[in-house]
């Protein structure tokens, strides 16, 4: 049986999603807070962290956003297995819902025309929302990941076109660089997101898919997952904490996502994803719409 | 590492007392401003009718509400949520924001530079920091927006907000040179070499 979704459901379900994911965040990060306070050994890293995990508490209380930034509205679609969807429509209704959240709620439109500085207070402009729209026959249904991407850790985002002599040496130190370079100026503690192979805009993608998986989860290559535990090690020996004000917990983790790559080439992105690590999804089905994260 | 309630508009004296890890609670009176709000006043050249003279600054851009005019929300706005923006994209504008307003404290996120640091030097100046990415608990600490000033730059005006009780507040740079940043940077780059040694990395 095919499941048709009509496309005035989906203006809803963006909508709800974006507003969603502003308010609360998903049990995973909740969890690496309660993890990083855990292991912080100085005092006045533990006190920023306990704002944190207050605010998440108000935010929910008061039924208010995490943070002031509603971000760059990102919206990643699965088509699972017998759904039929128009796509064209599915673009357009993306894009309503969203304007609607931000004209309804409302939000703060924080989209502007990269040249005229102009914005329309919709949070939609040339190309954003950013869709992607992927297939998978694991699940039956349509899967909607909405993601606000802050822009105090999308502005720490890197590229580096190493060599292949340079082996996957270049890849760590890079990494190391440039949390190093980011300092408190992406609301640490962080979600360090690394891409590793592929084209250059393939590798910068992978970087904020590795950026922007829920926290636990691990990459789906054995030598990817290997350099993610080591990464995440690392990482935390600098000290930079939370806010970069010193501490521990620089980072909840370091995410590597790769793909194969040219034989002259060794590409390595980085993208951030601070502490407010918001996400929503939701699972479209012929019994309904499952909200989650 | 006293702790300060401050009343702005403050005078030099009272701003130079502040020290590194010294925290301080704001009350009364605090503008908003952002990236485009200094590109306007400062490199376009556009004035404001808002006197900042001797009061504080944080780096945001709220979330607001459109409300019918009345006591409670003289603009016309309400707030929404407001919560703060990564300082450093706005280290330039430290100097003239003291200098040509008479700002006497920055409240933001992320830290400035050494810019900024000799501004607060010379002027008499220092910078707040606030936990980034917790506008939720923020926003419960301001009571109104008072004032608006070149609204077409909205959601980057220059706002003018009534608060109580807001903070504490960290003081992370200071007039005598101090910057919590700069200290934070040159011991995790002094880790640099154990963080690579631990990857492996020759």
């Amino acid at each position: 049986m095919t499941l048709r979704i009509e496309p005035d459901r989906l203006v809803e379900v963006a909508r709800e999603l974006y507003i969603r994911a502003l308010k609360k965040l998903p049990p995973d990060i909740k969890q690496g807070f309660a993890d990083l306070v855990r292991r912080e050994t100085r005092a006045g890293a533990r006190d920023v962290l306990d704002v944190m995990v207050r605010n998440i508490a108000v935010a929910e209380s008061t039924d208010n956003l995490l943070c002031q930034d509603t971000g760059l509205p990102i919206y990643n679609v699965t088509i699972g297995r017998g759904v039929a969807v128009d796509g064209v429509a599915l673009k357009a209704a993306l894009r309503e819902g969203c304007a609607r959240a931000t004209r309804e709620h409302p939000l703060r439109s924080s989209v502007v025309h990269p040249l005229t500085r102009r914005n329309e207070h919709t949070s939609c402009g040339p190309g954003i929302p950013v869709i992607h729209i992927d297939f998978s026959d694991a699940f039956e249904g349509l899967r909607i990941e909405m993601i606000p991407k802050g822009s105090g850790s999308e502005n720490n985002s890197w590229l580096k076109m190493a060599i292949p002599a340079e082996g996957s040496d270049a890849i760590k130190r890079f990494v190391i660089d440039c949390v190093l370079d980011a300092g408190g100026k992406t609301c640490p503690p962080t979600i360090v997101g690394v891409g590793v192979g592929g084209t250059a805009d393939l590798c910068v993608h992978l970087a904020k898919r590795a950026a922007t998986r829920p926290l636990g989860t691990v990459s789906d290559d054995v030598e990817g997952a290997r350099l993610e535990a080591e990464l995440s090690k690392a990482v935390n020996l600098l000290g930079v904490g939370p806010q970069g004000l010193g501490g521990d917990a620089t980072a909840f983790a370091v995410h590597v996502e790769l793909a194969a790559t040219h034989i002259t080439m060794n590409p390595v992105a980085v993208n951030m994803q601070c502490h407010s690590a918001r996400r929503a999804s939701a699972l479209i089905t012929d019994t309904g719409i499952a909200y989650g994260y | 590492m006293a702790h300060h309630v401050l009343v702005p508009p403050l005078t030099e004296e009272q701003v130079r007392a502040l020290h590194v890890d010294d925290t301080v609670t704001l009350q009364h009176r605090l503008f908003g401003i952002r990236d485009a709000t200094q590109i306007a006043l400062f490199d376009r050249g556009r004035t404001t009718r808002l006197d900042l003279r001797g009061h504080a600054v944080i780096h945001t851009a709220p979330n607001v509400k459109r409300m019918p005019v009345a006591a409670d929300h003289p603009t016309g706005y309400a707030p929404v949520c407001i919560g703060t923006t990564t300082s450093m994209r706005m280290e330039r504008f430290t100097q003239p924001l003291m200098s040509a307003l008479g700002v006497r404290l920055i409240i933001g996120k992320g830290g400035l530079g050494a810019q900024s640091l000799a501004a607060f030097g010379t002027l008499g100046g220092a910078y707040l920091a606030i936990v980034g990415g917790t506008a939720a608990l923020e926003t419960t600490w301001i009571e109104a927006i008072e004032d608006v000033d070149l609204d077409d730059l909205n959601p980057e005006s220059l706002w003018q907000f009534r608060i109580r009780d807001f903070g504490p507040l960290r003081v992370a740079m200071d007039s005598h040179g101090g910057s919590l940043y700069a200290d934070v940077d040159t011991a995790a780059r002094s880790q640099r070499a154990a963080a690579l040694a631990a990857l492996g990395v020759r």
